[in-house]
């Protein structure tokens, strides 16, 4: 982080702010430039520049708890966190390495992923075309995936102040994983949720039932198969403000992409 | 009969087992809200009781959830902020932060220098307003009416600061991605500096009226012990494991963020962990923070307060993890992107979710005049739990 003295004040903006927000200069802190780097690739950090001290000591450390390379599926460095993809039967075995090993004490949050691109629905037929325009193909995040399901969780320590993020892999027809209570108590309410939301079932969950919903509740509504009612029953009328300010010569790409969209649809009116 | 010699005092005891054996009523469920005014909003409590015990607690929740992590993916980036201002909304600007912090970092763009010291400014500011409250209803709850006027009163001055410089009193919606939507108005700093000694007078005032208090004492001490390790195992985080004994605060220890670095503050600890020590703790923080606006004020460089970003915002692919150290405890965001102009997948990791998940756990064996205390000195907001 560059943080100059605010008597240097003068001279800070430009080292600071960059001419384009993609391309950061060199001047930018390490961690920066690394995340630019990582970024401007393509989606995995194929070569990091150089690995993270603390990283490496984790994942040693972690080593050193039994979670050999067959447990331990792939590691990867987002942004400057740890991520570490673990296998699913060993799921369980990294909250107890984790707790034992790398005196993480503190569970942050689990949570599911799904991976699978939103179905987009009326683009021809009306409908919600205001939502932002993800992927069609179902790319995955840092440290990869198997399948459409993920359940991540983050866990740290109080007393070294690291922390890091395990990922697992869950079926696709029938998603399930070890549950963390034993390890964290608090990991009971951030199970439920996930079983609610996701339907990824936690096996070994005292208590698997819903947390925020109505118990009669069906469905998974984190899902991206679960349309959002509000959308499908009137669009959002939220982007619409992309014209360009006075002073501003260029055209928005927004603008242009709208353009050839509606040319590639046919529309010559 | 028997050459067994009781004492008097054990027969006494048997007659009072046999008493109470012969009034038992058996368990009682006593349904605690949704609309109880030591809930902060819409949290129901099923609890079982023996007679004034808890037997255990359940807490019910999602009477306010509005399914933030959903929304978020059908919103685009700029339009987030407006979701996020309304999980915590009493310290609605230092939500904001993280999620700013998220996706300049996915970006690779970072707040000018000015924009990071007002930012660090009105998060404090934020606490402080936080805090005073709970400073002035945490008497409340024990049936002191007097501090919650006091609250309220010396709150108004700091949420003034806070309308003053972004509009708005509870929602600001100031982050912008890459700096702020406007500088800070002219006066503002030297209106903060004299409010800050409002505060600190305030806090002394607190700490007379309430922590001197025998009463205070008497309700508060030794009530709802979280041990430090037992609090990290459920997620407690913030203050309330600082009144644990766990020296953790992530202005100091986590990832550098804003420009607590360059600040000098002290992190409160109180090793009882009862309601008491998480009063003392909010106390001292208050104070604390008084103490780091008045450093940023002083130490606020000029220049611009944004930095060049292209005005229809497209978030790199890539995901990241950014924590901030809240007023009710961590913040943080994991936000996962696809390269597109809104977040593909959102995780909004609030404290006071897991703040209450010790609740079945610490309600256990309490009385229920203390279950009210022992609420309210977790200081919670609903839609920091619901989302």
């Amino acid at each position: 982080m560059l943080r100059p003295e605010p008597p240097l004040a003068d001279e800070t903006p430009a080292p600071d702010a960059p001419d384009e927000a993609a391309a950061p200069d060199e001047a930018a802190a390490p961690d920066e430039a690394a995340a630019a780097e990582a970024a401007a690739p393509e989606t995995e950090v194929e070569a990091p520049p150089e690995p993270n001290p603390v990283h490496e000591e984790l994942l040693a450390l972690l080593r050193d708890g039994g979670l050999d390379d067959s447990s331990i599926i792939e590691t990867a460095d987002a942004l400057g966190g740890l991520v570490v993809r673990v296998a699913n039967t060993q799921w369980r075995q990294a909250a107890v390495v984790a707790k034992s090993h790398l005196a993480c004490d503190y569970l942050s949050f689990i949570a599911g992923i799904d991976w699978q691109p939103a179905p987009r629905e009326g683009t021809e037929e009306g409908g919600d075309t205001s939502a932002p325009v993800q992927p069609t193909e179902m790319t995955f995040g840092a440290a990869g995936s198997a399948g459409r399901f993920q359940v991540f969780a983050h866990v740290q320590s109080s007393t070294k102040h690291w922390g890091l993020t395990f990922k697992t892999d869950v079926d696709d027809a029938d998603p399930r994983v070890e549950s963390w209570v034993s390890e964290y108590p608090g990991a009971d309410w951030h199970e439920r949720e996930c079983w609610e939301m996701y339907g990824i079932t936690f096996d070994g969950h005292p208590n698997l039932r819903h947390l925020f919903l109505p118990f009669e509740f069906e469905g998974h509504p984190l899902r991206k198969d679960f349309a959002l009612l509000a959308r499908v029953v009137k669009p959002w009328p939220g982007l619409v403000d992309v014209e360009p300010m006075p002073g501003e010569p260029e055209e928005p790409a927004e603008a242009a992409e709208a353009a050839e969209a509606t040319a590639a649809a046919g529309g010559d009116a | 009969m028997t050459d067994i010699q009781l004492d008097p005092g054990a027969l006494r005891h048997l007659a009072d087992a046999q008493m109470n054996v012969e009034l038992d009523t058996g368990d009682m469920i006593l349904n605690l809200g949704p609309q109880h005014p030591a809930t902060h909003g819409t949290l129901r409590l099923v609890v079982r009781l023996d007679g004034e015990r808890v037997l255990a607690a359940d807490p019910v929740i999602g009477y306010m959830h509005r399914g933030y992590e959903k929304l978020t993916e059908f919103r685009t980036y700029p339009q987030v902020t407006t979701l996020i201002n309304r999980i915590d909304w009493l310290s609605s600007f230092a939500n904001e932060v993280p999620f700013m912090d998220a996706a300049e970092k996915l970006m690779g763009v970072e707040a000018p220098p000015r924009a990071q010291w007002i930012r660090t400014t009105l998060t404090e500011l934020s606490r402080i307003a936080t805090f005073l409250l709970f400073l002035g209803e945490m008497g409340l709850q024990v049936g002191a009416l007097t501090p919650a006027f006091y609250g309220f009163r010396d709150r108004e001055h700091v949420l003034n600061l806070i309308e003053a410089a972004t509009g708005g009193r509870f929602h600001p919606n100031f982050n912008r991605i890459g700096g702020l939507k406007d500088d800070v108005p002219w006066g503002w700093i030297a209106e903060t500096r004299a409010t800050m000694k409002i505060v600190l007078d305030a806090c002394d005032q607190f700490e007379d009226l309430v922590l001197g208090n025998e009463i205070f004492g008497a309700r508060t001490k030794g009530i709802g012990i979280i041990p430090g390790d037992v609090g990290t195992s459920y997620g407690v985080s913030g203050s309330n494991i600082r009144a644990s004994g766990v020296d953790w605060d992530l202005r100091r220890d986590g990832k550098p963020y804003l420009v607590y670095p360059e600040l000098d503050f002290k992190v409160w600890t109180h090793t009882d962990g009862d309601s008491y020590a998480r009063y003392w703790v909010r106390l001292q923080e208050t104070r604390e923070s008084a103490r780091m606006v008045l450093q940023c004020l002083e130490g606020m460089p000029s220049g611009p307060i944004m930095a060049k970003v292209p005005r229809i915002i497209k978030v790199p692919e890539g995901e990241v993890w950014v924590e901030t150290e809240n007023p009710l405890g961590q913040m943080a965001y994991y936000v996962i992107s696809k390269g597109a102009t809104g977040p593909f997948r959102v995780k909004i990791r609030s404290a006071s979710f897991s703040n209450v998940s010790i609740l079945p756990w610490l309600l256990q064996g309490v009385y229920v005049p203390d279950v009210i205390t022992i609420l309210a000195s977790l200081y919670f907001i609903l839609g920091d739990i619901d989302r």
